[in-house]
């Protein structure tokens, strides 16, 4: 029985872990679909966002949701306009061109941090911070519950708006087929800002819905390369794909700390990485249709 | 007269060092079908990539309705009234047909115009209205070439650019497509700029035609004229047999590529 309840335990912590890696995830995979571009500076702008939720609300005592909903607003507009002034200009130049941008990037966002905020951890208190819910007997702590919910809620809101509305099915549209949406008068350019915008909103709320677990510093965009895992290994392609990508890795981190000695946490997700590109190279979700028919 | 719906004044067009057009010039008079012919790789797709803004032309001009929009962006060249149905149909594959549909209307503003609009090409295609809600890459390539002509329609434009809209279908196919076509010119008034490999089928549908070699214009005419003059005949209507001429251009290009 308390075998079981600890099981439980684990499994609710690792998917909150897990949760985390998958929003970065799929803002991975929103600009990969759209632009074929890979931001590496994703975890960094997950920091960004994190510190600038830490101003507005430890700073500027803000509460907690103002604060946060204006980060999340804070951090997409800087989204937009990496996307609008840098990135756009290396549209049609070679990969490694991109590669080397968004790592420099990622670089030159850790230093800025560094010298705004300092290389210090810090947090701020959040509505879940230490609390606990009781669900029919089981303890689980509302930090990671509130992840979880904020994850499902997140994907809910994203499937509405890529699926109803006219900007969000258009930006389906010009990931599929770029030349297609300009010949429709999408003005795609502002649509893949605008994607940007979202991925790095998404960043941001992975850093707030995190903090209650987690102290937000410099480095935490290091978070990224497990987030990358969790996107290649949900196919690198669809969204829930990325969310289930996130979880599997932050489950499986959670049962190697239990089960395995110590190092194989920080490593679980490469090995899972491995073995899916060994087992099923296109990863869980791949679409069976090429990006053109 | 009064002035052509599209005029295309001496354009020349590059991809990189290779110029594809070298100084076309051609008129689409308003409530007219013109067709454009040519051999593989004599530049008409380049020419109507050019005009719908997709590719910049080095010199010359375009003039749709009597304004220059030689440097203009694609999407805004559509708004203006010109939809290009493009080679090899484009559609959004993982988008259902009546969203691509919905797409084809995104600049438009008037919801109730939109949904009348969407059973008018119903109406053009019944096909389409039996998967309205498939995903439009399993639809067959006749099927993506209805989408993609309705999909443009769905943009209300006064100019309508087809390319190869019967690549790929069977003869059937093509002549219900074609049929289409002309009730679209007619029905609606749309302006049609028509490029076509199959010459036979297009002279009849256009009123004015246009034949391209290398990037340049070698000859046009009434399409009646056209269908009638023996060069023409010999290398586009295959009446006599292919032609060294045509042999030796498609050996040439495989040498390229
Ligand atoms: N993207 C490109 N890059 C370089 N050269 C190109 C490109 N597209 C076309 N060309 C060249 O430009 C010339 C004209 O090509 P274009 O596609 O306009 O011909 P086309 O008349 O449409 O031929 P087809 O009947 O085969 O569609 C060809 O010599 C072709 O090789
Ligand atoms: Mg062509």
């Amino acid at each position: 029985m308390h075998d079981a309840a600890r099981i439980l335990q684990l499994i609710v912590n690792g998917a909150a872990s897990g949760c985390i890696y998958g929003l970065i995830a799929l803002g991975f995979v929103l600009i990969y679909k759209a632009t074929e571009m890979v931001n590496f500076a994703q975890g960094d702008v997950m920091m960004l966002g994190g510190f600038a939720a830490f101003t507005l609300i430890a700073h500027f005592h803000l509460p907690y949701w103002v604060g946060g909903i204006l980060a999340i607003v804070i951090t997409a507009a800087l989204g937009y306009a990496l996307d609008a002034l840098i990135i756009r200009r290396v549209i049609g130049q070679p990969q490694f061109a991109v590669v080397m941008l968004t790592l420099g990037l990622g670089f030159i966002f850790r230093a800025g941090a560094g010298i705004a905020w300092g290389y210090d951890s810090v947090g701020f208190e959040t509505p879940f911070t230490n609390k606990t819910i009781d669900i029919g007997g089981l303890i689980l702590g509302e930090d990671s519950v509130s992840i979880i919910a904020g994850t499902v809620l997140l994907c809910g809101v994203l499937y509405l708006f890529f699926s109803r509305t006219r900007v969000g099915v258009a930006m389906q549209a010009a990931s599929q087929n770029q030349l297609a949406a300009y010949y429709m008068g999408i003005p795609v350019r502002t649509i893949f800002s605008l994607i940007w915008a979202i991925s790095a909103g998404v960043a941001c709320l992975a850093g707030i819905l995190l903090s209650p677990i987690s102290m937000i510093d410099v480095n935490m965009g290091s978070l990224g390369i497990k987030a990358f895992a969790a996107a290649v290994i949900g196919g690198f392609g669809s969204i829930p794909g990325s969310v289930i990508g996130g979880v599997i890795v932050g489950i499986v981190e959670q049962f190697a700390g239990y089960k395995l000695p110590a190092g194989f946490q920080e490593v679980s997700s490469n090995i899972v990485l491995l073995l899916m590109l060994f087992v099923r190279p296109q990863g869980l979700f791949a679409e069976r249709m090429g990006k053109r028919v | 007269m009064t002035e052509p719906i599209l005029r295309v004044d001496s354009i020349e067009t590059f991809y990189g060092p290779i110029q594809a057009i070298r100084g076309v010039s051609l008129d689409v008079d308003r409530g007219q079908i013109v067709t454009v012919l040519g051999a593989n790789g004599a530049g008409k797709t380049s020419v109507l990539r050019t005009v719908s803004g997709v590719l910049d032309p080095e010199r010359g001009r375009v003039l749709f309705e009597g304004r220059d929009i030689a440097r203009m962006p694609p999407d805004q060249v559509m708004r203006l009234g010109m939809c290009h149905v493009p080679e090899g149909r484009e559609i959004f594959p993982f988008l259902t047909v009546r969203e691509n549909l919905n797409m084809g209307a995104y600049t438009r503003r008037d919801p109730a115009g939109v949904t009348r609009d969407i059973e008018l090409c119903f109406e053009y295609f019944p096909r389409l209205k039996e998967r309205e809600s498939q995903r439009a890459g399993l639809l067959s390539g006749g099927e993506q070439q209805m989408l993609a002509i309705g999909r443009a329609l769905m943009g209300n434009p006064r100019l309508l650019l087809l390319d190869e809209p019967s690549l790929g279908l069977s003869p059937l196919l093509v002549q219900q497509i074609f049929g289409i076509i002309r009730r679209i010119n007619r029905e609606q008034n749309v302006s049609i700029l028509l490029v076509e490999q199959n010459a036979h089928l297009a002279l009849q549908t256009a009123d004015f035609g246009y034949v391209l070699e290398v990037g340049r214009v070698v000859a046009s005419g009434d399409c009646e004229t056209l269908l009638r003059r023996a060069d023409i005949q010999e290398f586009y209507l295959g009446q006599k047999e292919a032609g060294a001429r045509g042999t030796r251009r498609w050996k040439k290009k495989r040498l390229w590529n």
